[in-house]
């Protein structure tokens, strides 16, 4: 089943958890022989192919999952998921290789391009191991079974004496290396889905990979210069593109150019208006050198002027008070959750707690600006790129160039950063275009400052959350509404599920609020903010609404336990009782609450919680479910934060992070995720953010724009519950957690509530002044 | 006029405007793309290469100005990628994306001359002009210290296979 369908069958907040997304209905699994070696893959039925081999030359596979065994003995692995960092390929060929009791040594990755045959291709959400585990152990087992009938045969002994280990499959004193078999015998085999489900898959106990430590595959020529980035690329014949970006994202248009003065650059060519019938990037210029450094010369010389849409005068203040006019209509937005009984709940209550809290706009501010070459060969388009969502923005390449999908092809290299950025390929456009326009490759390059004022950052967030309590201070009701841009509705709508009242939504600009806490009738409420979509392109970012709504979440829990009169660890706790929707479900949240109570307490073990802290210190806590109730990652953690009084600055002493992620495939992979992801989300509660000015972001290069650098980290703890439960996603849960535990613990030190982010020295300043 | 200087132990020429910055003859004319462009300004440090020993943003840097100068990139820190920086790397799994990683290994081979046993301190001092995104900060700093103890004669950074690294 797609990614596409998955989410369409069981958005988010669903009570339906019961489909995996990892089944493997209507697929058949073959052995092919293909050029020297064989070909392991899944295929479609419905396709009737009498042959395996016939298969393997139609290379008629199913998405993403398949592999090679060489004479030489090598097993090549093919990864249709984008590299950026996660080290994805050595965790999903990690998988296969255990499953089929490879030599580790012997194994290497190939990053395909975006054929149609290897499926729908998105890296995101934090879903490539999750999706992937079972059918990537299903293809090692089945390669592993057959390697075995084979090498029994080579051997002149029964199967059943044999077993394979380390490349080798053994009986007795005898034994036959895989080259071997793949040069010697016929490995022809296919599996009926019936056959393939009855795989013998190995019990956690006997795997050899998975979990223990190694070296991922795509570090070493990440130190020496090798690796090739969408910006190494390079065809004969290219000229360089440097865009002018029109003064508002959408609705501008190119009156005049005038580039009288860009002519004395040397290397200039011209500067083209683009057409673009997609709308992606309405109102852009090119200018065309030889030289990218020609290029940004002539850029300074050539005069656009430009009307411009109708966003041109949008400021930060002006999207958050629409956000706030939208919550307090109520007749706006999807309510997620059918629960009923909210306003008898809050009517009948002894008292009512509402909070307010703002996140401000964050850039991607991936290390490498978005760049793209495109050019047209011998009747296909070429388009040279990192991205992590080639089956998004084909299509509408194709409708830019007015092409068929199938003669746009997007190469894979290296990311210079994702975090989402590249999720989005509209940089991909308008190279496209300009080079169809000129006849010839372009290689269009965003500098940094174009890449800030195009970015699909982050939206600016507002949301309300109230709770009702009874008598006895207890929670009885809960109310959580939320407004920001959403990258879903803008990019891709089929993917919006609908609420229960038949409204649709985003299910990532909302995850998180459908939290595991019992607290009686529960109203989630998610509003598309119609300002933010039309001022910006609003991306996915690292955990997208899981960041944003979980800062407002773990702030208003810590309020509440306060008012309450509670521990915060001790409230949460009381409400984490797995029961009802929230006792989980197999296999994907097995355990429910409960397990999030267990990463809570044992982060509280961990950290210095309760003790005595120096003046101006202070300890808050914060715990999620990760990104999605339906592949929970559960997440605890404690920051320990200092705050100047005079000045207001925050110091950032320690976090201290518990994950329970089920099953871990590459766990010093996974300890590197969480590392990058907590400092991340620390690094936009305390350093980083931009506000919308005119329509477009005001910080756009490091002068402004400040995330965080090395003398600004935290000692880091950070702990990973053992278990063999369903591997779920590690790539950004532990965004989440952060910048509430932050904001908690600095209200802990110094007794001042910060509910906006970034939190700024002066913005606590003030606040302890008040 | 052509700009003739030393490039990891070779002598070239570039006959290219003298204000190209460095960072775009290396890449484009001189085909040496393990330098990146991260910001222009000189501020993320993803473009670091070495001129005469010293770390110097090539982004900012016109070419002109390294006129019979020594440059060396990432390409040519050593011969076989084998530089005691590089094996901390990959012995710490420091990278992650990778991108700001050449700048990170130039900035910290120019920094272990000046301070041989860095403190952390100087290390956030110096490497604070470096920026990771994808925020390896802890790795990056126990890489250093890790090259550092084999540079002055320690142990000697192993490649092991087995491999595996923790910031603790």
């Amino acid at each position: 089943m797609s990614k596409f369908y998955r989410y369409l069958n069981r958005p988010e907040g669903s009570q339906d958890n019961t489909d995996q997304g990892l089944s493997l209905s209507r697929r058949g699994f073959l052995i092919g022989a293909a050029g020297a070696g064989f070909t392991l893959a899944f295929f479609r039925s419905g396709l009737s192919f009498a042959q395996p081999e016939d298969v393997v030359q139609a290379e008629a596979f199913e998405p993403t999952i398949w592999y090679h065994l060489h004479p030489d003995g090598r097993i090549v692995v093919n990864i249709a998921e984008a590299e950026m960092g996660q080290h994805v390929g050595t965790a999903l060929a990690r998988i296969v290789a255990d499953e089929l009791e490879a030599d580790w040594s012997m194994v290497e990755l190939n990053h395909v391009d975006s054929d149609p045959k290897w499926g729908l291709m998105v890296t995101g959400g934090s879903w490539s191991v999750w999706q992937n585990f079972t059918p990537l152990s299903q293809a090692g087992a089945a390669g592993r079974q057959a390697l075995i009938e084979e090498g029994a045969r080579l051997l002149g002994v029964s199967p059943d004496q044999c077993q394979a280990r380390n490349s080798q499959v053994i009986a007795g004193d005898q034994s036959i290396s895989y080259g071997d078999i793949v040069s010697r015998g016929d490995l022809t085999r296919t599996y009926s889905e019936e056959e393939l489900k009855e795989m013998p898959i190995k019990p956690p106990s006997q795997r050899r990979l998975i979990g223990r430590e190694s070296m991922a595959l795509d570090i070493p020529g990440k130190t020496d210069g090798a690796s090739r980035y969408g910006l190494d690329a390079k065809v004969d014949g290219m000229v360089y593109g440097r865009p002018l970006i029109p003064p508002t994202r959408y609705g501008a248009t190119v009156n005049s150019v005038d580039d009288s003065e860009a002519k004395s650059v040397k290397g200039y060519r011209q500067t083209i208006v683009l057409e673009d019938p997609t709308n992606t990037v309405p109102g852009w210029a090119v200018v065309i050198a030889d030289s990218f450094h020609a290029a940004n010369k002539a850029a300074a010389k050539v005069k656009v002027d430009w009307s411009a849409g109708d966003t041109a005068d949008v400021s930060e203040q002006d999207i958050l008070d629409h956000g706030v006019k939208l919550i307090e209509n109520p007749d706006k937005g999807s309510i997620m959750f059918p629960d009923e009984g909210v306003d008898d709940a809050f009517g009948g209550a002894a008292d009512v707690f509402e909070q307010d809290y703002i996140t401000h706009s964050v850039l991607h501010f991936q290390m490498e600006p978005v760049n793209a070459l495109a050019y047209e060969k011998d009747g296909t388009w070429e388009i040279h790129t990192g991205n992590q969502w080639q089956s998004l923005i084909i299509p509408v390449l194709a409708k830019a160039l007015g092409v068929k999908e199938s003669q746009v092809i997007m190469r894979t290299y290296m990311l210079g950063g994702g975090f989402g950025r590249r999720l989005n390929g509209d940089y991909a456009v308008p190279a496209a275009l300009a080079s169809q326009q000129l006849g010839k490759p372009v290689k269009l390059v965003l500098t940094r400052e174009d890449d800030s004022r195009f970015d699909s950052l982050r939206s600016p967030s507002y949301q309300r959350l109230r709770m009702a309590f009874d008598g006895d201070g207890n929670p009885v009701g809960m109310e959580h509404h939320a407004t920001a841009g959403w990258p879903t509705q803008v990019m891709a709508p089929f993917f919006m599920p609908k609420g229960a009242n038949d409204e649709p939504f985003d299910p990532f600009s909302i995850q998180g609020a459908a939290h595991w806490y019992s607290v009686g009738p529960h109203r989630v409420r998610a509003i598309s903010n119609d300002l933010a979509n039309a001022t910006f392109r609003p991306g996915w970012l690292r955990s997208v609404g899981s960041g944003w709504v979980n800062f407002a979440l773990e702030s208003f829990m810590d309020e509440a336990a306060r008012k309450a009169g509670q521990d915060p660890i001790d409230f949460r706790l009381a409400l984490l009782k797995a029961e009802g929707r929230n006792a989980g479900q197999a296999p994907n949240s097995v355990g429910g609450a409960s397990r999030q109570a267990n990463v809570l307490r044992r982060v509280r073990a961990l950290s210095e919680w309760g003790q005595e802290m120096p003046e101006g210190t202070g300890l808050g806590v914060a715990t999620t479910y990760g990104q999605e109730r339906n592949m929970p990652t559960w997440t605890a953690c404690v920051a320990k934060v200092n705050v100047d009084r005079e000045t207001g600055r925050v110091k950032l002493e320690k976090l201290t992070l518990v994950t329970d992620a089920g099953t871990v495939v590459h766990p010093d992979g996974a300890r590197a995720q969480v590392e990058g992801a907590a400092l991340w989300g620390a690094s936009m509660a305390l350093h980083e953010g931009t506000h919308f000015e005119k329509g477009e972001p005001v910080a756009r290069n490091l002068n402004t724009y400040t995330p965080m650098r090395m003398g600004d980290v935290p000692e880091l703890e950070i702990e990973f519950i053992d278990s063999t439960e369903t591997a779920v996603g590690l790539g950004e849960p532990a965004t989440t957690v952060t910048g509430p535990a932050i904001a908690n613990a600095i209200f802990a030190a110094v007794g001042v509530r910060m509910r906006e982010i970034p939190i700024t020295a002066e913005a606590v300043r003030k606040a302890l002044q008040a | 006029m052509a700009t003739e200087f030393q490039l990891n132990g070779q002598a070239v020429a570039v006959d290219i405007e003298g204000d190209t910055p460095l960072l775009w003859a290396l890449r484009d004319d001189l085909d040496l793309t393990g330098t990146k462009y991260g910001c222009g300004i000189g501020m993320c440090g993803a473009c670091t290469v070495l001129v005469n020993g010293r770390a110097t943003r090539s982004c900012i840097t016109p070419v002109e100005s390294v006129a019979n100068a020594t440059v060396t990139t990432i390409e040519g820190l050593a011969p076989d990628g084998q530089h005691p920086l590089q094996k901390a790397w990959v012995q710490t799994q420091t990278p992650q994306c990778g991108y700001c990683q050449s700048g990170q290994i130039m900035q910290a081979a120019a920094m272990l001359r000046d301070f041989p046993e860095p403190t952390d301190e100087q290390i956030n001092s110096v490497m604070g002009g470096n920026l990771c995104r994808c925020m390896a900060y802890v790795r990056i700093r126990e890489a250093i210290k890790l090259a550092a103890r084999e540079l002055n004669g320690g142990d000697t950074v192993e490649a092991s296979e087995a491999g595996g690294a923790t910031n603790e």
